[in-house]
């Protein structure tokens, strides 16, 4: 086989498993979108917390040391022990929870029939709160996150690839962890919506909110439960994105990244998020391969967007949204 | 006792129809035009017009803007800078193309540039609707971003890949570079401003404004009675962008003097402007100013009260200015989702009846 369809292969390879990674952000603001109709920017923020208070756990850090120290003079970090990264994300998961139970009382309770544009600023203003919030808690610094994932590139897929083609393809592995995790988490999700008792009022409120409340089911209950899935689908993402590059601010703007996915998947669709990010994911590294050295390079900033953009123009519903009726 | 309609008798349409019919609003606005224009240029010192009032007259242009588009054509849009750097960049290229001609014409070229661009990106808002609108327009903000720093042609080739503002007059006084003084700037801002201010005003009040809010209130309904939402959404994205070129194009050459396009006109001063016209108001142009000067002064009274005050390190009083930031923004959106100007119109209500509550 010619050396550069072997490089667009291993492109598109590498693409995918971006893609994947993109969809666990995605996923987080379906979940929301579907069941209270708030386009929640602060996903992305989400993960970032999510992923500091992981490591800040796991270290053994003091919350808020920066600030007492201000304030009182001291020299705190560490309370000088670790824990191990199962009792961690455990703990985290749990903090995620208390989180979702906090904005829900404090934000989302006030906000209820508020228009659509006032409930995204308000998740932009929760953003840069949880943002700063973090930053106070745990300190600014990057941080390196290991839980034990495997790094580098992975030797079975080089291997297996040589044999194959006779050019050993380069993955990440994590990118294969990545990818596993997304498939349970998926899969999980699935299973939880279509079978629990829970899941059944998840989906009925995603239906019609009113019929739902009509036949006795707790909107705020279901609203603190899916903004606590959407909290655990941050920790995942946070979790794999922090071990690939480190957890600092950069990590919050995942959700930059998610948002043309969502736009070509269709804001409801948790399988459109899944195939809205595999598309972006090989369609963002394959035109950087091919058009990127033409044109300066770069263009995974901006090239989601534009193609997210142009597909809207044709279905303006994205890929598998509902379709659009309007009335006057 | 101070605002009445009663005894204020109108005898030609003239009148009846002019911007402010109420006296008292009319003397109000003279009196803040005869202090903007009369006595602050006195006192303005450096400090005071680089951290307050130069970059309040500028955001409180492009929250104008971005209120045309949002707040009065209900199109929201998150690449307000993207297009604030299309005017910068506009303006830059102008000046150093053509230094004769008055750096005043260079700006409001600059903003007629942007209102191209504008309606460039504005088209796809005739087929998608809503929030894919509002991801849509953040196309244009990367896109624009990446454009001017990766080919060279905008920035003149120059090696640092910045901008800088040349000197550059107006009747003689410098406005840009290095030796322009406090007032001057203040004062090119302030004209800018006012023509703006007036110009948005009016429109939104004239026919074309009309257009804008029946297509915000149901873009279909509008259409089924003789709106042309061609031209009505395509005019809003124009008018928009022209505010906001200009208010880059100044934001580059008065305020900044030299400026890198990621950093000065990244996503964040999309979201920035947004909080602007959301607490402000939407559709209120009052509202844009009380936004933008809320929004400039609340970090200067942060910084002075966090550092100067309470002597904290510079980099947990910025994370505690982005926590109370955003906590003042939640707040708000759950007392007044409407902005300040909605409490500007309740305290006006109020002062109609006033000192006789029934």
């Amino acid at each position: 086989m010619p050396d550069q369809l072997l490089y667009a292969m291993e492109v598109t390879l590498n693409g995918l498993m971006a893609g994947v990674m993109y969809a666990l952000v995605a996923l987080g603001f379906v979940l929301i979108y579907k069941a209270s109709g708030i386009f929640n920017y602060a996903q992305g923020v989400l993960a970032l917390f999510a992923a500091l208070t992981l490591v800040g756990i796991q270290q053994g850090q003091v919350p808020f040391a920066h600030l007492i120290n201000a304030v009182t003079g001291g020299h705190l970090t560490h309370f000088g022990w670790t824990v191990p990264s199962v009792l961690a994300i455990i703990l985290t998961a749990a903090v995620m929870v208390v989180l979702a139970i906090v904005i829900e009382k404090l934000v989302l309770k006030h906000l209820v029939n508020q228009a659509p544009i006032i409930l995204f600023m308000a998740t932009i203003g929760m953003a840069y709160f949880l943002e700063g919030f973090g930053d106070v808690m745990w300190g600014a610094d990057i941080k390196k996150l290991d839980v034990g994932l495997p790094q580098g590139i992975s030797d079975t897929v080089e291997g297996l690839t040589d044999r194959i083609f006779g050019y050993g393809f380069f993955v990440d592995n994590l990118d294969i962890v990545a990818t596993v995790v997304a498939i349970l988490l998926v899969t999980a999700l699935t299973l939880f919506s279509q079978y629990s008792k829970q899941g059944r009022a998840l989906r009925a409120v995603a239906d019609d909110h009113q019929a739902a409340l009509s036949v006795g089911i707790s909107l705020r209950f279901i609203w603190i439960l899916v903004w606590s899935i959407a909290g655990f689908v941050a920790l995942v993402a946070g979790i794999m994105w922090g071990s690939k590059s480190g957890v600092q601010f950069s990590l919050s703007l995942i959700a930059l990244k998610a948002l043309p996915v969502l736009m070509l998947g269709g804001f409801t669709s948790i399988p459109g998020a899944i195939v809205g990010g595999l598309i972006i994911g090989v369609g963002e590294k394959l035109f950087e391969f091919l058009a990127g050295p033409l044109i300066g390079g770069a263009t995974e900033n901006w090239f989601a967007y534009v193609l997210a953009l142009i597909f809207l123009v044709f279905r303006p519903q994205g890929l598998f949204g509902e379709k659009i009726i309007e009335r006057v | 006792m101070f605002y009445r309609e009663a005894g204020d008798f109108k005898t030609t349409y003239r009148e009846d129809s002019q911007t402010f019919p109420i006296k008292f609003d009319r003397l109000r606005f003279y009196a803040v035009l005869a202090v903007a224009y009369g006595v602050i240029p006195l006192f303005i010192n450096d400090y005071w017009a680089n951290a307050v009032a130069v970059p309040f007259l500028i955001y409180a242009i492009a929250a104008i803007g971005l209120n045309v588009l949002v707040g009065y054509a209900g199109q929201v849009s998150l690449g307000t800078g993207g297009f604030m750097a299309v005017g910068a960049y506009a303006c830059y290229k102008l000046m150093t193309a053509f230094p004769e001609v008055s750096i005043f014409v260079h700006v409001l070229l600059a903003g007629g540039v942007t209102a191209v661009v504008g309606v460039l990106f504005g088209l796809p808002s005739l087929r998608i609707k809503g929030f894919y609108l509002a991801v849509a327009t953040l196309a244009a903000q990367f896109f624009l971003v990446w454009l001017f720093n990766k080919v060279p042609w905008f920035y003149n080739y120059s090696a640092s890949g910045q901008i800088t503002a040349p000197d550059r007059t107006v009747f003689g006084v410098f406005v840009t570079g290095a030796q322009t003084s406090a007032m001057a700037k203040y004062m090119f801002c302030l004209v800018m401003l006012t023509i703006v201010a007036v110009l948005a005003r009016n429109l939104t009040r004239g026919m074309v404004g009309r257009k804008w809010m029946a297509i915000r209130d149901m873009d279909i309904a509008a259409e089924i009675i003789g709106v042309n939402p061609l031209t009505a959404k395509m005019t809003a994205f124009m008018v928009s962008s022209f505010f906001i070129g200009i208010a880059g194009a100044l934001f580059f050459s008065v305020y900044l003097g030299a400026a890198e396009v990621g950093e000065a006109f990244g996503i964040q001063k999309s979201f920035l402007i947004l909080f602007m016209v959301i607490i402000g108001g939407l559709g209120s142009i009052f509202g844009s100013f009380a936004g933008a000067a809320f929004l400039v002064l609340l970090p200067v009274l942060l910084k002075n009260l966090l550092v100067g005050a309470l002597n904290w390190p510079t980099d947990l009083a910025a994370h505690i200015e982005l926590m109370i930031v955003g906590a003042l923004i939640v707040v708000f959106l759950i007392a007044e989702p409407h902005g300040l100007a909605q409490l500007w119109r309740v305290a006006k209500e109020k002062l109609r009846l006033w000192p006789f509550p029934h």
